[in-house]
């Protein structure tokens, strides 16, 4: 099995390569981006039967600082 | 006076951290992250500045989870000192024995410059040899030192005297112009500068060179 965590930078947590994009995007004459969150995708290739509780344990633990970011867990 | 610096793979200043403790008249023991136990009778653990582990998944993170890391949490726990430069303050944060996070700098680019810092009124050993106010020059050198609290801890912070360095000129978009904060306990200072790259006349400077002196005299004393 895999689950994919999706790790984002929090809201009201300015995200400056967000904004970067954003930028570039209206550079490129995109109109109408009012907003770029940029976060990152991690995926786990999981022995069979490992919970979701176990995967929100590895969350809390390494792979997202809750200090600034939140993370949501795909089971697929 | 005991000291370990805890060496990982990609540190770059563990070196020139040795030398300023050194100098200041520590005994320094390096450690290295595998370990599982610090040197008995450490009374200071520092964590130097560099890229550890490649900076992979956030910087600091992949430090704070190894074995050493353990041993440095029981230490501060049982009311050992722990000082943190760059990395090591990310390590910190990561460890949770200081509060808050450092983001990428808001103009996304890697400063490498002297700059002025404030040192705030906050009482701490570290700050024994500097006077409230006073301007110092010290280098910095990251890509991720935009430090962030959410307003609640910020005021904390604050209320608490908890802060003890700002930025004169503020570099990286941290808040509250932040570039050092200490523990409740006031033994654990993290900072984003490199007080031990302004150690000494041949480094251009000696205003960081007062951190480790002050910090030695007060353990001497206590």
């Amino acid at each position: 099995m895999k689950a994919r965590v999706h790790v984002m930078l929090k809201n009201g947590v300015l995200d400056p390569q967000g904004e970067a994009v954003r930028h570039a995007l209206g550079a490129l004459g995109f109109d109408g981006v009012e907003g770029v969150r940029q976060g990152k995708v991690i995926e786990l290739d999981l022995a069979a039967g490992t919970t979701e509780a176990t995967v929100t344990e590895m969350c809390e633990k390494l792979l997202a600082n809750t200090v600034i970011e939140s993370y949501t867990i795909e089971l697929v | 006076m005991k000291a370990a610096v805890i060496v990982f793979p990609g540190s770059n200043c563990d070196r020139d951290l040795q030398v300023a403790l050194e100098r200041a008249g520590a005994d320094v023991e390096m450690v290295w992250h595998k370990d599982t136990e610090l040197p008995s009778g450490v009374d200071l653990v520092a964590v130097p500045g560099g890229f550890s582990f490649g900076d992979y998944l956030r910087c600091g993170a992949i430090a704070a989870n190894s074995p050493i890391c353990r041993s440095l949490v029981a230490h501060v726990e049982r009311g050992g000192y722990a000082l943190g430069i760059c990395n090591g303050f990310q390590v910190l944060t990561e460890t949770g024995l200081l509060p808050g996070a450092l983001r990428r700098n808001a103009n996304l680019k890697y400063i490498c410059k002297p700059v002025a810092l404030r040192v705030e009124a906050c009482e701490t050993d570290y700050l024994t040899d500097y006077t409230a106010g006073q301007e110092v020059t010290v280098p910095i050198a990251h890509h991720d030192g935009n430090y962030y609290v959410d307003d609640a801890k910020l005021a904390q912070l604050q209320g608490e005297g908890r802060i003890a360095f700002t930025y004169v000129d503020n570099p990286n978009g941290s808040v509250a112009d932040i570039a050092g904060v200490v523990s409740k306990n006031r033994r654990v200072l993290g900072m984003m500068p490199h007080p031990e790259r302004m150690a000494e006349p041949s480094h251009g400077g000696t205003d960081g060179k007062a951190m480790f002196d002050g910090l030695m005299s007060a353990m001497a004393l206590a």
